[in-house]
């Protein structure tokens, strides 16, 4: 199981801000090792980030997003002590879902 | 009459070809069920032409609403390179970054919900120095912007 993401949700007047660190090897396929062979790419495909239910932002990802992810954006609304959660999927087809409460 | 049974025809064929690959192992189950969420084929262009293809868009016209925020001109680690893209446009619906230069062009897409902003940060691989474009989509259209950052790999850093 991978690690748990960084996940900071501020109220910012009347936005939330959402910022998001993952942490994930995203490989890009295109390397070799040290015996001259491919390492398979793993990457996350897909990122998707919920406030109440309802999707706030959802991404398509390619090899090309650095290691260990970061991903910073805002939302209208929001209310303290809610949550807001996000979710990866990567090519392997492992999932990984962290939350974090606004402050 | 005739028309439609073209169309009929059509589909058909289409679902064949994709069951014949699925069998034959070209598409594996697992990828051919991501597929509406993960677009492979644009993930795999290599040129703006053919990315805009894949998306199902024409020609992005050229705006000046759209803007980069911490997005540095030159970029030490090419491994880590900050982008933030702001569109200004009304109705934006979706942004996404492209690198002109890597192997594959297309890096993220973001679908911006109607109550979220449409600005947003991230962090990206270049392999060398490159145009980096950010393509927005709003109201069904295409716009984008583009910024070069140099990147400098050795070890000194400028």
């Amino acid at each position: 199981m991978a690690d748990p993401m960084r996940i900071r949700a501020n109220l910012v007047g009347d936005s939330t801000e959402v910022k998001v660190l993952m942490s994930h090897e995203m490989e890009t396929g295109l390397r070799k090792d040290a015996q001259g062979k491919n390492i398979p790419a793993w990457f996350i495909q897909d990122v998707t980030a919920t406030y109440n239910g309802m999707t706030v932002l959802s991404a398509q990802w390619g090899p090309a997003v650095a290691k260990n992810p970061f991903l910073s954006f805002k939302f209208k609304g929001g209310t303290k002590g809610e949550k807001v959660q996000i979710t990866w999927t990567d090519n392997r087809g492992e999932k990984r879902t962290d939350e974090a409460t606004i402050s | 009459m005739n028309g439609q049974r073209r169309n009929l025809l059509k589909t058909g064929g289409g679902l064949t070809l994709l069951t014949l690959l699925t069998a034959a192992g070209w598409l594996q189950p697992r990828a051919a069920l991501a597929a509406d969420a993960w677009n492979a084929a644009a993930f795999d262009t290599k040129s703006m032409a053919d990315t805009m293809k894949a998306l199902g868009g024409g020609t992005p016209l050229p705006s000046k609403d759209i803007t980069f925020f911490q997005t540095p001109d030159i970029a030490e680690n090419g491994a880590v390179v900050p982008i933030g893209v702001t569109s200004a446009i009304p109705k934006t619906e979706s942004i996404a970054i492209l690198i002109e230069k890597n192997p594959n062009m297309l890096a993220a897409v973001f679908d911006i919900s109607p109550r979220t902003d449409p600005s947003l940060s991230t962090r990206v691989k270049m392999g060398q120095s490159s145009n980096v474009y950010a393509l927005v989509k709003a109201d069904g259209k295409y716009y984008v912007a583009s910024k070069e950052i140099k990147v400098t790999l050795g070890g000194c850093g400028g």
